[in-house]
């Protein structure tokens, strides 16, 4: 093994960007896929709404007033995806979300993989950025597997074709499949604000279980306040009063602005509290 | 007894090495913990290129805070650190690519093969070449013996097998500096020894090793260089060959004639000189042992039996450091 065999890719900062390394990113997101408790969450979340579709099949095709949504799935399978999205959103998402990134950094920290990490060297503003990139890919794949559950499920079981939006209007197919993978991006992008939050508290702690709970608390804290309208001067200010604001998506004519509101209230998250956790990591003392 | 050269005085200079640079080099290094403990006081560590160098001191005495300090994991309260030429914290992207490093035992990824681990590390590496990391994981795991246990789990790993493959990760690349935290923690006297031999072929090869060691007796067969920490604080640090000769090497004569010889020892102008009827014995000094057995043959002592000892390593380490067993906490 001496020097000379061994190729030696230029120093890290050679470039006028830092470089990430694909390599790292791929490595850390096969480490959340492979995962088996991970695995078992998206299996979880597959159930889900096929759970939905076989109920609403089962129950009968009468015109019993659920919600808006649910009532639609009897003319369209599509709308099964949209119901299991709205029911996950609100607390299964976040839950999934809040797992994974609180063992970001504070799992490291905690197995003392991190120091050998850092002294490889990968940078801690590199480390963080691609544990963040990972658990983003992990948030688009949670809603990925309800959405994509949903579409089995609901194809198998009602029929599909043009799809009634909740204005009465009808699309394409493939017009709803855009409004789908629409709805599936802003769940995604929520749940990357709430990541953001989780990842500034895994810099908190070296106990992953600690952080992963505090992310929960805070998401379901959120969740509260916002269902109390005596706070609503506070509402516009939490990331849980926009998960659910892609209704204008289902309607004619389709409308981003509630949608936008929305995504620059969660970039905003991710902006604050990647910071937050930038700071914190790229200052502290790493002694576990 | 009084450290030859106390701390805070100027210590001599350890030789330099090739290129007459050092490869670690610390002025005033200082770490405060919060709580108001400093761990670190005030050290000036000189290691030369190409050394390898022995880093002793009691539990406690500060040498995992400063390898920690040395590889920019935790940050100084004062003084700095430069590593192969560059400032640590500060540059520590330029220096850490070319150290191989184990910091107090190895940390892996339970569920994850011993390959796998080191695959993950690799490819947290920017200047490692993909093309040829499975080739390099290989033969990091083969010097350390571990090619047959590569593919288990780390979690079913013995106290061993994890050192060993922590000493592997170290090894993933060519390293002009390795420092490690007791590498020796943990192995059979099989390992021990290989380990051993492999900083002796690291160190033949140009790497220079900065290694922790409470082992005193490995740290005298492998080390060229030695320092001593005592409650932070850097008590002593010189070459092996300039420790050495502060050591008080005793001449031992066996005799029915002890009075005679003790009497001759003192002509001889030896110091410290002991007498119990059955031997007599003296710090030898300046003198060589033959002169003195022939002083003594020549003043008629019938000689039984004559000895020159060097006091071990742990006699000095020990005189360093205290005989206290408690840890200064
Ligand atoms: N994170 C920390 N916070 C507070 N004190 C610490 C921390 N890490 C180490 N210390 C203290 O610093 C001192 C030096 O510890 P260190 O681990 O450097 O000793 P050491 O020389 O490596 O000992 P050993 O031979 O037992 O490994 C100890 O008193 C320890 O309690
Ligand atoms: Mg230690």
């Amino acid at each position: 093994m001496s020097a000379a065999e061994t190729r030696r890719m230029p120093a890290g900062a050679a470039g006028p960007l830092p470089r990430l390394g694909g390599r790292l990113l791929l490595s850390e997101i096969g480490m959340v896929m492979r995962r088996r408790r991970n695995q078992l969450i998206l299996v979880t979340f597959a159930a889900i709404p096929i759970i939905i579709g076989t109920a609403v099949k089962l129950a009968a095709p009468s015109g019993s007033d659920a919600g808006a949504l649910i009532g639609n799935i009897t003319h369209n399978g599509i709308f099964v995806s949209f119901t299991a999205l709205v029911v996950v959103i609100p607390i299964f998402l976040p839950m999934a979300v809040a797992v994974v990134v609180g063992e970001t950094v504070a799992g490291e920290a905690n197995l003392g993989t991190l120091r050998y990490l850092l002294v490889v060297p990968v940078g801690r503003t590199r480390l963080l950025v691609t544990k963040f990139l990972a658990v983003g890919f992990w948030c688009l794949a949670t809603a990925l597997t309800v959405a994509i559950a949903g579409l089995a499920i609901g194809f198998a079981l009602f029929p599909r074709g043009k799809v009634t939006l909740l204005s009465g209007t009808e699309t394409s197919m493939v017009g709803g499949l855009g409004r789908l993978s629409v709805v599936v991006g802003y769940a995604a992008l929520m749940m990357l604000a709430i990541a953001a939050m989780g990842l500034f508290i895994s810099t908190l702690t070296e106990v992953p279980i600690a952080a992963m709970a505090a992310t929960l608390a805070v998401a379901i804290t959120m969740q509260v306040l916002v269902a109390i309208p005596q706070l609503h001067a506070v509402h516009p200010w939490l990331i849980s009063r926009y998960l659910l604001d892609f209704g204008d998506v289902l309607r004619d004519p389709l409308s981003f602005a509630g949608l936008t509101h929305g995504c620059l209230a969660a970039l905003a998250y991710v902006g604050v509290f990647f910071s937050l956790a930038w700071a914190r990591f790229t200052t502290k003392d790493v002694s576990s | 007894m009084k450290p030859p050269v106390p701390a805070g005085e100027p210590r001599p200079q350890p030789p330099s090495g090739a290129g007459g640079s050092l490869a670690i080099e610390t002025a005033g290094l200082t770490k405060r913990f919060r709580g108001g403990q400093v761990a670190v006081d005030r050290i000036d560590l000189a290691v030369p290129n190409g050394a390898v160098y022995g880093f002793l001191g009691p539990n406690g005495s500060g040498k995992t805070t400063t390898i920690r300090m040395l590889l920019g994991l935790i940050f100084a309260t004062s003084g700095s650190v430069q590593v192969l030429g560059h400032l640590v914290p500060s540059r520590a992207a330029r220096a850490l690519p070319g150290v191989g490093a184990l910091v107090e035992g190895p940390a892996f990824h339970p569920y994850l093969s011993g390959r796998a681990n080191l695959a993950r590390l690799d490819a947290a590496d920017l200047s490692a070449y993909r093309g040829d990391s499975r080739r390099r994981i290989s033969e990091a795991l083969e010097r350390v013996g571990l090619s047959a246990a590569a593919g288990k789990r780390y979690r079913n790993y013995s106290l061993g097998m994890r050192q060993r493959l922590g000493i592997a990760a170290a090894l993933l690349q060519p390293r002009q500096l390795l420092m490690l935290d007791e590498p020796t923690n943990g192995l059979d006297p099989q390992g021990t020894r290989e380990v051993r031999h492999l900083v002796a072929e690291l160190a033949r090869d140009g790497t220079t090793v900065f290694v922790s060691s409470h082992l005193l007796s490995e740290v005298e067969q492998m080390c060229s260089h030695v320092g001593v920490m005592r409650t932070g604080a850097l008590v002593w640090q010189s070459s092996m060959a300039d420790l050495a000769a502060q050591q008080k090497v005793r001449v031992t004569v066996e005799t029915q004639d002890s009075v005679v010889a003790k009497g001759v020892l003192a002509d001889l102008g030896l110091t410290e000189i002991a007498e119990d009827g059955a031997s007599a014995s003296a710090v030898l000094g300046a003198r060589a042992p033959e002169q003195v057995v022939a002083a003594l043959v020549a003043a008629g002592v019938g000689v039984r039996g004559f000895a020159v000892a060097k006091p071990a390593l742990e006699e000095i380490f020990v005189q360093l450091t205290g005989e206290g067993f408690d840890v200064s906490g």
